[in-house]
C-alpha cells in the first residue's frame, strides 16, 4: 500500500502555450516595437504566450504527459493557431 | 417559427438578439440557458455576443464545453439554423462548427464602431434578403476579431463561396484602412459547408432601426424568416 500512497504525491508540471510559426502575433509585435522605442534596438523578435503550472497525481511520467497532451489539445491550446510544450518542474 | 437565444454566463447581447427577433419578425423567441440540452422545438438557435466565461483562456474556449453545446452540434447536424454573433462566432470556431480561429485585433484595441460590410453571398439562409455586392453598415465591438485560418482553410472557404461578409470601404472596395481588425481576406462572416451555420463578428441585432444608427442588420433576421417560411410552405405542399 505504501506505493499507492507514494503515487498520490502530486508532481508539478508546466505547460507553455504560444502561437504557431507563421501565425501573426499582434501582442509580440507591439511589445517588440515598444522595446525598440525604449532604445532596445538589438531585440529582434518577441513572441507572446501563456503558461500554466499544473499539479498532477501519479508517478508515471508517461501517463502524466498523456493526460497533459490531451488537456492541451482539448482546452489549453487551440491547435488551429497555437502550439504547446510540456515540462516537468518537480 | 421558434427562435432560441442562448445565455452563457457572461453573454451580454442576448436581450438585443431576443428583441431583434421579436421586433423585426414578431416571431416566437425564447431564452435558452447554457445548461439546457434539448433544442428539438426550435428552428433557429442564436449564440449572442458578450464575454462568456470572462473570455478566460481564449474567447469562447470555455463556453464550447457548456452542456448546451452538444445539443447545438446535434441541432446543426440535423439542419437547424445556427447563428453566432461576435462572441457567438468565437464559440462556434472553438467548437469546430466553423473553421479557423480568432486572433487579437491588429491594433490590440477593443474596437467598437460602425463598419461597412460587403455581402459576398446572397443565397444563404442568413443573407437571402440582401443583394450580392450590397454594402451595409453594421457595428462591431470586439478585441479578438482578427480572423485566421491556414492557407488551405481559407482557400476552401473562398472556393466554396462561404465567406458571407467582408469588411470594405463605403464604396464597397476592399481597403486595408477599412479592415478594423486585420482579418485575413477581410473576412467578417463565414458559414459551414452545409450552409446552415453562420458566424459573423458584426452585430446585426444592434442595427435594426435608423434610430440605432442603421437598419441594415434587419435583413439577417428577415432572411432567416423567409428561408424558414419557404421551407414550411414546401413541407405543406
Amino acid at each position: 500500500m505504501s506505493t499507492n500512497r507514494k503515487s498520490r504525491k502530486p508532481r508539478l508540471w508546466r505547460v507553455d502555450v504560444s502561437l504557431k510559426e507563421g501565425v501573426l502575433d499582434p501582442q509580440g509585435t507591439t511589445i517588440r516595437r515598444a522595446l525598440a522605442d525604449m532604445g532596445y534596438k538589438n531585440i529582434k523578435e518577441v513572441k507572446s504566450g501563456r503558461f500554466f503550472e499544473i499539479e498532477l497525481d501519479g508517478d508515471r511520467a508517461e501517463d502524466a504527459v498523456k493526460t497533459l497532451e490531451e488537456v492541451c489539445r482539448k482546452l489549453l491550446a487551440n491547435p488551429v493557431i497555437e502550439r504547446y510544450e510540456i515540462k516537468r518542474l518537480k | 417559427m421558434k427562435f432560441g437565444v442562448i445565455t452563457f454566463p457572461g453573454s451580454n447581447c442576448d436581450y438585443d438578439a431576443y428583441r431583434a427577433v421579436k421586433e423585426v419578425l414578431g416571431e416566437g423567441v425564447e431564452y435558452l440557458w447554457h445548461q439546457d440540452r434539448d433544442l428539438r422545438e426550435f428552428d433557429v438557435v442564436i449564440l449572442p455576443g458578450g464575454f462568456s466565461y470572462g473570455d478566460y483562456l481564449r474567447t469562447g474556449a470555455i463556453a464550447r464545453f457548456s452542456a448546451i453545446m452538444g445539443a447545438v452540434k446535434r441541432f446543426a447536424q440535423s439542419g437547424g439554423l445556427v447563428l453566432g454573433i461576435c462572441n457567438g462566432f468565437q464559440i462556434l470556431l472553438e467548437a469546430g462548427l466553423l473553421p479557423g480561429a480568432m486572433l487579437r485585433n491588429r491594433s490590440l484595441r477593443f474596437v467598437c464602431k460602425y463598419v461597412y460590410l460587403r455581402v459576398e453571398n446572397d443565397s444563404t439562409p442568413f443573407t437571402n434578403a440582401y443583394k450580392i455586392g450590397q454594402v451595409v453598415k453594421i457595428p462591431i465591438a470586439h478585441s479578438d476579431g482578427n480572423y485566421f485560418g491556414d492557407e488551405k482553410t481559407v482557400e476552401k472557404l473562398e472556393a466554396s463561396n462561404r465567406v458571407v461578409f467582408r469588411y470594405c470601404n463605403p464604396g464597397g472596395e476592399l481597403d486595408d484602412h477599412y479592415n478594423p481588425n486585420g482579418s485575413l481576406n477581410f473576412i467578417a462572416g463565414i458559414m459551414n459547408s452545409r450552409g446552415n451555420v453562420m458566424g459573423m463578428m458584426p452585430h446585426p441585432e444592434r442595427a435594426t432601426s435608423q434610430l440605432l444608427g442603421s437598419p441594415d442588420g434587419r435583413l439577417v433576421f428577415e432572411s432567416m424568416y423567409s428561408y424558414l417560411s419557404r421551407k414550411e410552405r414546401r413541407k405543406v405542399s
